[in-house]
Formats: C-alpha cells, sequence, structure tokens
C-alpha cells in the first residue's frame, strides 16, 4: 500500500513535469514564430529607412498627407485591445470563464474596430486620390509615391495580420466554451494572446513613421 | 521524498503567474499617456529630434508590452536569450545595410 502511494506521487509527479515542458515546447515554438514574423516587417521598416533617408524632403511632405486623429485612435484602440487579451488570460488562470469569455470577445471587437477605422481612413484617402497608380500620386515627386507604396503595403500587410489574429482569437473562443480551454490548460489561450501583442507592437511602430512626421 | 514533493511545489510555482488585473491597466494607462505624449510632440518643431524622440517612444510602448503583456519578464531565460539574438541580428541587418547607403558612391 505505502509503495503504490510512493508510486503514484511518482507518476503524477512525471506527468505534471511532461505537462510543463509540453507547455515550454508550446511556447518556444510560438516565439521562433512570432521572430519569423518579426523579420518578415524588418524587411519592409529596413525599406523604409532607406527610402526615407534617400527622400527626407518627400518623405516629408507625404507624410503630412496622412491623418494623424486615424492613426492616434486605431493606436489606442489597439493598446486596449492588448489589455483586454491579458485580462481574458488572467481571468482564465483564476478560472472566471464568462469573464475570460468577455474580455476576449471584446478584443476581437476592438480588432474589428480598428479595421473599420482602418477603411474609412483609406476611402478618405482613395477618394483624395491617394493611392498606388492614381493619376494625382503619379503626378508627384518618387519620394512621394515611395512613401505612400510603403504606407499602404505595410499597413496593409498588418491589417491582414489584425484579421489573422481575430480567426485565431475566435477559434480560442469556441475553445474556451467548449472547455477545450481550462484554467490549468490554457496555453493556446496564451500563444494567441502573444501574437495578438505582436500585432500590437508593430503598429506601435508603424504609427510614428507614417503618421507623426511634421 | 521529500525531494518528490520540493519538485511538485516546484513545478506549481512555475504555473502560477502573481501578475493582477491592476497591473495590467496600470501599464495600459501609461501605454495611453505615451500615445498621447508622442501625438502632442510630434506638433512640436525639434528638427532632428522628432523622429529620435518618437522612435524612443515607440521602443519604450513595445518593450512595456514585451515585459508586461507578453510575460517576458517573468518568462524563463531562454525566452530573453531568443529576444536578445533576434534583436542583435536586426541590428546586424540595420548596420550593414545603411553602412551601404551612407558609403556608396
Amino acid at each position: 500500500m505505502k509503495l503504490s502511494d510512493a508510486e503514484q506521487t511518482i507518476e503524477r509527479t512525471e506527468s505534471h513535469a511532461e505537462d510543463h515542458h509540453d507547455e515550454m515546447r508550446g511556447k518556444m515554438g510560438m516565439w521562433l514564430f512570432l521572430l519569423t514574423e518579426l523579420l518578415l516587417f524588418t524587411g519592409l521598416f529596413l525599406m523604409y529607412s532607406v527610402y526615407r533617408y534617400l527622400n527626407t524632403a518627400d518623405f516629408h511632405r507625404a507624410g503630412l498627407e496622412t491623418h494623424v486623429l486615424f492613426g492616434t485612435v486605431n493606436t489606442m484602440v489597439l493598446l486596449t485591445s492588448s489589455l483586454t487579451m491579458v485580462l481574458s488570460i488572467a481571468a482564465i488562470q483564476r478560472g472566471r470563464k464568462w469573464l475570460s469569455v468577455g474580455f476576449l470577445s471584446s478584443t476581437i471587437l476592438l480588432g474589428l474596430a480598428f479595421l473599420v477605422i482602418k477603411l474609412f481612413e483609406w476611402s478618405l484617402e482613395i477618394k483624395e486620390g491617394l493611392f498606388p497608380g492614381s493619376t494625382v500620386l503619379l503626378s508627384k515627386p518618387n519620394g512621394e509615391i515611395l512613401f505612400f507604396g510603403l504606407y499602404y503595403t505595410m499597413t496593409g500587410l498588418h491589417g491582414l495580420h489584425v484579421v489573422a489574429g481575430m480567426i485565431v482569437l475566435s477559434f480560442m473562443l469556441v475553445f474556451i466554451l467548449r472547455d477545450k480551454i481550462t484554467p490549468t490548460d490554457y496555453i493556446k489561450l496564451e500563444n494567441a494572446g502573444l501574437y495578438w501583442h505582436l500585432v500590437d507592437i508593430i503598429w506601435i511602430f508603424l504609427f510614428p513613421l507614417f503618421y507623426l512626421i511634421n | 521524498m521529500s525531494d518528490i514533493a520540493q519538485e511538485i511545489r516546484d513545478e506549481k510555482k512555475t504555473h502560477v503567474e502573481p501578475i493582477n488585473y491592476g497591473r495590467y491597466v496600470l501599464v495600459w494607462l501609461a501605454l495611453i499617456a505615451l500615445t498621447c505624449v508622442t501625438a502632442v510632440v510630434a506638433g512640436i518643431n525639434l528638427a532632428a529630434f522628432t523622429l529620435v524622440v518618437a522612435l524612443l517612444i515607440a521602443v519604450t510602448k513595445a518593450s512595456m508590452v514585451v515585459n508586461i503583456f507578453m510575460h517576458i519578464k517573468v518568462e524563463d531565460r531562454i525566452f530573453k536569450i531568443f529576444l536578445g539574438i533576434a534583436g542583435f541580428t536586426i541590428l546586424i541587418i540595420f548596420t550593414l545595410t545603411f553602412m551601404d547607403v551612407f558609403f556608396r558612391r
């Protein structure tokens, strides 16, 4: 009897350690993926930096034409969505399933709000004739054409990441509702959160580079 | 036996993350405040420093998100090494590229 107790304890310890290792592996895999995403955007930031250095005056003039208010509001929307994301994880850790569901839903809705604001902003710019290949833009100096090319590419690719993040988070919502994500096993939600924060961080850098040029 | 008990306790410790709701809200408030600061500062003409100030604020905000929201501050050392290597690689890429841009004739 005594022996089997000890054996059980050892078994439990091993399975516990195994769980922990699984979690570590999952998280490491996620971080490596995030770093490849970071490198993808690094290439674009590098291109931006070189072209800005070579066309300082044009970038300056083009930068005045983006709408600071849209950019600032969107920054705040995305930062707030990052907050609700971590709160959702904090809630599931404490076993508050419905609170977690609420916070996660808010995160998805804030992502949607970000995209809607972006849509308004882009429609406004397209109405002003500021889109790749437009006659208005092509009549401008090369540097300004480059600026708007980079603007649409980088914010567009970022927007796609927001869409991808929202899809992943929607799956997480279903997982929580079906008790596939629980207070003892929430690594999926944590990893999805890491992705969402990365998308937020990229925007933190896009914001000053495209909107805050005076 | 006591070794095993200790191990179980250690394992449990790594599972519980002690960061509370309030701390997250404080970090969020700081992030919003920094966004306001950077937007206002952009209106003031600081000549060459405008970009430097804007980027410094962006780096500060990003490190807050990485450390607190992404839990790097309380995470295993291996994750910090990951980030360090990635940061260093990016630094090399930028440095070498700009060496070319600066000194090309």
